[in-house]
């Protein structure tokens, strides 16, 4: 069975082929060569960090500093790991992108967005997590990074399933 | 073939919404399938929206965001019938492209 379309329903096959890829996440798979036809402008080296300081000091190379004015929104526990809804949003001004880091994955950077003059610095959206994780959301204000944390608890499986 | 994308773009009075819906398997590489052949990686790069040719946000995306990937997000200004243009490329150099107009 591929990990197809209809994999996320609740039923008793959707489970084990749920289990089946976070145990399967757990284990670093191949790691990235460089490619030639990688997407114009996609940080490749950046998505294939596999620690928070490494993924951010590739995709950014400064550091940042935890910020109360980044708001972080994640459910406490995620029944599917396959489907993690995740929003951040931030009053910090001159925002120019905002980063989505999940540590325990195999590779830890999981989106960064882009954000033009004149969109609102908030950006909703749904992630996969091998097992309960911090998950930390960073926001480039005028050029400086701040970040914001908070830990899923992911009730399916975990490493090993 | 219908797209692959499903975008709602809302004009309010200062702000326009969009969300967008984007089939896509994004196969993280490390799923193995019911052979246990280890499935390759497939999904998204990048998605760039533009209202009226104007990039207006740009998400790089890594083999951890959801099959199917759903994104929401707003920007100011925006007019009804204004072109909003979303944009996909994948890590195989799939690509697909929606022009839709902002309700």
């Amino acid at each position: 069975m591929q990990f197809g379309s209809a994999d996320y329903s609740p039923n008793a096959t959707t489970r084990r082929a749920t289990l089946r890829l976070l145990a399967l996440l757990g284990i670093a798979g191949t790691a990235g060569t460089a490619r030639a036809d990688a997407a114009p402008g996609w940080p490749e080296e950046a998505f294939h960090q596999k620690t928070e300081a490494d993924a951010v000091k590739t995709l950014y190379g400064k550091p940042f500093e935890a910020s109360d004015k980044v708001t972080l929104d994640a459910p406490e526990i995620a029944e599917n790991g396959a489907v993690v809804p995740i929003s951040v949003s931030t009053e910090l001004p001159g925002v120019t992108t905002i980063s989505i880091l999940v540590p325990e994955n195999p590779f830890t950077l999981a989106a960064s967005y882009k954000f033009a003059e004149g969109t609102l610095p908030s950006i909703g959206c749904r992630l996969k997590m091998a097992k309960t994780s911090n998950v930390v959301a960073i926001v480039e204000s005028e050029g400086k990074l701040y970040a914001a944390s908070k830990e899923v608890k992911v009730t399916l499986g975990g490493c090993g399933g | 073939m219908p797209s692959t994308i499903r975008v709602r773009a809302q004009a309010g009075d200062t702000v326009t919404e969009v969300q967008a819906l984007i089939q896509h398997p994004m196969d993280s590489g490390f799923v193995k399938d019911s052979n246990g052949v280890l499935i390759p990686p497939h999904h998204i790069e990048t998605v760039t929206f533009e209202h009226n040719g104007k990039i207006i946000l740009t998400a790089d995306w890594g083999p951890a965001v959801s099959k199917d990937p759903y994104i929401k997000f707003s920007f100011k200004g925006g007019a009804k019938g204004d072109a909003l243009t979303v944009t996909w490329v994948d890590n195989l150099g799939k690509t697909d492209m929606l022009e839709a107009k902002l309700a």
